[in-house]
């Protein structure tokens, strides 16, 4: 077991390099160098800005040095957990992102259990009552939540609230915890409010994993242990319980390394629909702006945690099923 | 199959003279033929094939589809809502006639816009196929004909309403079709030529080669692909002519998408290399080249075809979703992305529900092509059960 977590782990060390240099590429992306526009930007303004103070973020960033200089530095900062100067904002990126990172992974970590939670016995229901009507409404259901976008569910689910409720569902928090510190209010608020994404994000995942539990299971109830177990008088439920579903699980189980990417993925977007504290809405003003540092880190920062969500998952997975850990190595 | 050569079938042959001959027709079939046989079976499948072609025909002839133009603007008429589309005529005894009827507005003083009520007394006669602005069919036959449109072009028509510049939404969807269904259609054809080479390459040649691929796909499929696409999509520079813009975005959707198209590639040379006639053809002492083009290919060539059907519908949420969040194509551009832009807050959906058209469009086009998709894969294998 350990070798193969630690042989996970040195695998990631590639993918977190590859990840890191296709942030600096991104953050490079926009044309013409970005202390020039900051500059123009303040001169636009009407301020001044101090010819030193331009010196010494020239040199801080390595402008006009060559391409792995300026990765080297900025690198060697990220690493110090300065991700650089937000231009738009004018503080360091590290002041104005960790609340939103700590967020987007409490939502996505909670929809990612609410997708285990439902999907888990619906499946098992559609497999062992196979066409019938609960199946069938099931499945449609599953269509559905494939086809339509997570950014027009919430849409559709604001206008509706609003509508017939008269309820604005957007945000996480109510206006008054907004800025507020921590406390335990402030918890049963954010409680109050994140159902709504956590059911708009989730309804996607939901839907396929039901698909996947459903077949994954009807392919082991028709093996002949099942009926080796029925014939000896087992009963129904603690046989379907005991054998199938637990054969059935192993591969529910290890959708989670695509689901977390597709749940990040989808938050970004249904963030800046209901207009949610998490990273979306600010990374997509930080690239329309082109605050780079600022949209750069957000993509460096939520591919390392899927990576490592990926990793934890896989190690979990590989603890669920001895196969895995042997298969992998040798 | 293996069942229809049990013994007591062929004891049967006597008595039950034509399901034999169904049968031997199974055995002489080609794969194709057996693929279709297969396919049709499938009815929700063959269904949203046909809704994908129908489709695909609403981007080919858009402007003779479209009552008007895209951007034709009409400023008395700001947020229209739909008009109902008469069969018969009930002031006139139920005579038959397709018309609407037109609106007369009041300006509410408290919300300060306009207000629309249909106004009985004002009739607009529809007609099929009748003339309006002129265009080119595929850009090239100049024609006038409109499908269906106002017999006097000068007055309004708008069934599924009108946008805040007065356009018409109708119209606008249509000709969001060509853009949004050809961004899924190119996107795949870039994926599919990146997924067949190197998912081709990893599959055929193994060893090094095959786990730096493998390694790479692995990577891009661990990252969250929103937040990249949006970083890429918001490098490209604002100045580009929509063509470029338009180009731009289905290589940054392609680069990321290839991967799922080369893990299927890679899948079934790897299982393709042990097979016989693989092998056969090697002793033969045909060349690679002969040995993939004529041997392989063929034999895996509906699993792409189903695979790649399964792949459009993600390139046309990826459209859709970048070009609602403003970081895709741009407005001139219209396709349905750009179109749900308007629709982005819940005071412009309440204002104006029809305005969430175009979504209707994308869940039909992505659910057309999941089904037929699911059934392009469910038949590429004839000979499997």
């Amino acid at each position: 077991m350990l070798r193969y977590i630690g042989w996970r782990v040195l695998l990631m060390i590639p993918t977190l390099f590859v990840i890191s240099i296709v942030s600096f590429a991104v953050i490079q992306l926009p044309p013409g160098d970005f202390l020039t526009s900051y500059v123009a930007g303040i001169s636009a303004r009407g301020e001044t800005i101090d010819e030193a103070e331009i010196q010494a973020l020239r040199n801080a960033y390595g402008l006009g040095q060559p391409m792995y200089v300026q990765y080297f530095k900025w690198m060697s900062g990220v690493l110090r957990g300065d991700f650089g100067q937000s231009f738009t904002w004018r503080v360091s990126v590290s002041a104005l992102i960790w609340d939103r990172v700590w967020l987007t992974i409490l939502v996505s970590f909670v929809t990612l259990m609410f997708t285990w939670i439902v999907a888990f016995p619906i499946g098992v229901y559609s497999a062992v009552r196979q066409y019938s009507l609960l199946d069938y409404v099931f499945t449609f259901i599953g269509f559905i939540g494939v086809a339509v976008p997570s950014f027009l569910l919430a849409l559709i689910l604001m206008v509706f609230a609003y509508a017939q409720f008269n309820m604005s569902v957007g945000g996480l928090f109510s206006p008054q915890f907004q800025d507020a510190p921590w406390s335990w209010a402030k918890v049963v608020d954010l409680m109050q409010h994140i159902w709504i994404p956590v059911i708009v994000l989730g309804l996607n995942g939901t839907a396929s994993l039901i698909r996947i539990m459903r077949a994954n299971l009807l392919d082991e109830l028709n093996k002949p242990y099942v009926v080796t177990a029925r014939a000896k008088g087992q009963s129904e439920f603690k046989l379907l319980l005991r054998y199938p579903v637990r054969a059935a699980l192993n591969p529910f189980v290890s959708t989670l390394g695509w689901t977390l990417p597709q749940l990040v993925s989808g938050s970004t977007i249904v963030a800046v629909v209901l207009s949610l504290p998490l990273t979306g809405p600010m990374m997509l003003q930080a690239l329309v702006s082109q605050d780079m540092y600022l949209a750069g880190s957000f993509i460096l920062i939520l591919s390392a945690l899927t990576v490592v969500g990926t990793l934890i998952s896989d190690i979990l997975l590989a603890w669920l099923d001895p196969r895995i850990r042997l298969d992998k190595i040798g | 199959m293996t069942q229809i050569l049990s013994d007591d079938a062929v004891g049967s042959q006597v008595e039950k003279r034509r399901p034999i001959e169904k049968e031997a027709q199974v055995f002489v079939a080609s794969q194709w033929q057996l693929m279709w046989w297969r396919f049709t079976s499938h009815k929700v499948a063959m269904f949203s094939g046909v809704v994908v072609i129908l489709i695909y025909m609403v981007a080919l002839f858009a402007e003779f589809l479209a009552p008007y133009e895209p951007d034709a603007v009409n400023s008395r008429l700001l947020y229209a809502p739909p008009q109902t589309l008469y069969l018969f005529d009930s002031m006139q005894g139920g005579k038959f006639g397709l018309h609407v009827y037109g609106f007369k507005s009041t300006v509410d003083p408290k919300a300060g816009r306009r207000i629309f009520t249909v106004d009985l007394t004002q009739k607009i006669e529809i007609g099929l196929f009748v003339k309006g602005h002129e265009y080119k069919l595929f850009g090239l036959i100049p024609m006038d004909v409109h499908l269906i449109g106002p017999k006097d072009p000068d007055q309004m028509m708008y069934l599924l309403g009108a946008d805040r510049l007065g356009r018409d939404m109708l119209s606008r969807m249509i000709y969001g079709t060509r853009i949004s269904m050809s961004i899924g259609l190119l996107g795949v054809v870039i994926s599919l030529v990146l997924g067949v080479l190197l998912g081709g390459i990893s599959g055929f040649y193994g060893g090094l080669v095959d786990n730096l691929i493998q390694r790479i796909i692995e990577f891009l499929r661990s990252i969250p692909t929103i937040p990249l696409w949006m970083g890429l999509a918001a490098a490209l520079p604002m100045n580009w002519p929509p063509e470029r813009i338009y180009f731009g975005i289905t290589i940054i959707i392609s680069l990321i998408g290839w991967t799922g198209l080369a893990r299927v590639v890679r899948g079934r040379f790897l299982a393709m290399r042990e097979e016989e006639f693989v092998m056969a053809a090697e002793l033969d002492g045909a060349s690679e080249l002969r040995i993939i083009m004529r041997y392989m290919v063929p034999s895996f060539l509906s699993h792409i075809i189903a695979s790649t059907t399964l792949a459009i519908p993600a390139m046309i949420l990826a459209e859709t979703s970048l070009s609602f969040l403003g970081l895709g194509l741009r407005p001139p551009v219209v396709s349905w992305g750009t179109l749900l832009q308007d629709a982005q807050s819940v005071r412009a959906v309440l204002q104006a529900p029809w305005q969430l058209w175009p979504a209707a469009a994308v869940i039909l086009s992505v659910l057309a092509l999941n089904f037929l998709g699911d059934g392009l894969r469910d038949a590429a294998d004839p000979y499997s059960r």
